[in-house]
């Protein structure tokens, strides 16, 4: 069985593509199919998740030295 | 005398002027006054002084290359354009392709000299110009920390794709130090921000405000960005050397917001689709399946013991019905044919024919059938049907 890591939604949707491309197209065994659906199923789940979840981080650049630093930023 | 059709004479006034190498490559100072725009987006309008006065056309293209002046009437102006007559009016015009206020002339020479110098150079070409990141990760904001662009921005994106960051660079966006700090930012967000993508904002405001946008240092500054710059300065009429070097110009810092990330919207409506396409593809290969075992089955049922015994028992019986339809068949012969005997031996029966009437007449256990077999006075036996008597013979 695959498993799904920990990815960006940009990688996540990608691969959401491929797999879903993949089953429509593809001459594959019944129990490939089945895998790749499991796949597609946990992407689509994943993707919702992260949209849900998602909240807009705001950071600032702040002078630090002779360089800069990233610091949370309250607006 | 020469009579001439007027398209000629336009004609040759036209050409006449055109070749004109003062009037070609001029220079005029005057107000503006019955300033215009058409629908098509060209600037109309009339330059005057004491003297006299000449109507100008200044087309769209030449409208944004004003490094953020917008023209007004009662304006002091020097423009810059050839002189010719718009032979189907039949008027004077100037093609205006510079204009600048005259108060600002230097800055203007400055702007006009800075903008081909870049140009030439090749920092507005836009084979350089890169692409933007379709999902960015964090996105750099250049802008002033206070004031409603930043909130803007942050609004847009907020609202739209949440799983990005912002990093915020803030900085003066006019004065004198302006340039500067821009470019100083620019170049921090790069170095120190992780950053895949820029946003140069800052809101509305006169030449003189948007003019550090107009220097070298931001151009140069965004030239050398790592991360694609989107520019979004001023408003949507106004067009600064930055927005020129820029990858991307938004007219508004809204308008840049929503081109530097995709709607989540788009993307959960994608999402549930393909979950659609998932749950089709899945219904399908079940169905195909079953179809195919319940064919196969099918198959391997006719093919069973069960099935087979099944076949030879109806054949049993088949053969057992036909084997006594023949049998009863030939029953029933036989049996009409003996009906047919015993009635043919019924009538022979002597029993029915004593019943009849006649009489067996015996003598010594002999049927006597001729009287030649008798003499007078022999005893003979009657047979009768209910009995027998005896008899003697009277010839």
């Amino acid at each position: 069985m695959e498993e799904v890591e920990i990815i960006s939604f940009e990688d996540a949707f990608g691969r959401l593509e491929e797999t879903v491309a993949s089953l429509e197209q593809g001459d594959l065994s019944l129990e490939r199919a089945l895998v790749l659906f499991e796949v597609g199923t946990q992407l689509v789940h994943r993707c919702n998740m992260m949209l849900d979840a998602a909240e807009l981080r705001l950071k600032q650049l702040v002078p630090d030295g002779d360089g800069y630093v990233v610091e949370d930023l309250e607006v | 005398m020469q009579i001439y059709p007027v398209g000629s004479v336009t004609r040759y006034l036209k050409e006449l002027l055109d070749s004109d190498s003062i009037l070609r490559d001029l220079w005029v100072e005057g107000e503006i006054s019955n300033f215009s725009v058409s629908p098509a987006g060209h600037a109309y309008f009339t330059l005057k002084d004491t003297g006299g006065q000449l109507r100008c056309a200044l087309f769209r293209g030449r409208l944004s290359g004003l490094g953020g002046y917008r023209p007004a009437n009662g304006d002091s102006v020097i423009a810059h354009g050839r002189v010719s007559i718009y032979e189907t009016q039949g008027n004077l015009q100037l093609y205006v392709d510079l204009l600048r206020p005259q108060g600002l002339g230097e800055l203007y020479l400055q702007f006009e000299l800075l903008r081909s110098r870049l140009e030439q150079e090749g920092l507005f070409d836009p084979a350089r110009k890169r692409p933007l990141p379709r999902f960015p990760r964090r996105i750099g904001i250049v802008t002033s920390p206070t004031g409603a662009v930043l909130h803007d921005i942050v609004d847009v994106i907020g609202r739209r794709y949440p799983l990005a960051e912002l990093l915020v660079a803030p900085t003066m966006v006019q004065g004198d130090r302006a340039a500067a700090l821009v470019g100083q930012a620019i170049g921090a967000v790069n170095e120190y921000g992780e950053v895949d993508v820029i946003i140069l904002a800052r809101g509305g405001g006169s030449l003189e405000d948007l003019w550090p946008f107009n220097e070298e240092t931001v151009a140069r500054a965004i030239y050398a960005s790592r991360a694609p710059v989107i520019s979004a300065i001023g408003h949507e009429t106004d067009y600064t050397i930055a927005d020129f070097v820029a990858d991307v110009r938004a007219p508004t810092p809204s308008a840049a917001a929503e081109l530097v990330v995709p709607d989540q919207r788009e993307y959960r409506a994608a999402v549930a689709a393909m979950r659609e396409r998932l749950a089709m593809d899945f219904d399908r290969r079940i169905e195909a399946g079953r179809a195919l075992v319940d064919q196969l089955s099918w198959r391997m049922s006719r093919s069973s013991p069960q099935a087979l015994i099944a076949r030879r028992r109806q054949q049993a019986d088949e053969l057992g019905l036909k084997a006594r339809t023949l049998l009863s068949h030939r029953v029933e012969l036989l049996r009409a044919r003996l009906e047919a005997r015993s009635l043919q031996l019924r009538s022979l029966d002597p029993a029915a024919v004593l019943e009849r009437g006649y009489s067996i007449c015996t003598m010594s256990d002999r049927v006597v059938k001729s009287v030649e077999q008798v003499n007078d006075g022999d005893r003979v036996t009657v047979q009768v049907s209910d009995g027998k008597f005896y008899t003697n013979v009277a010839l």
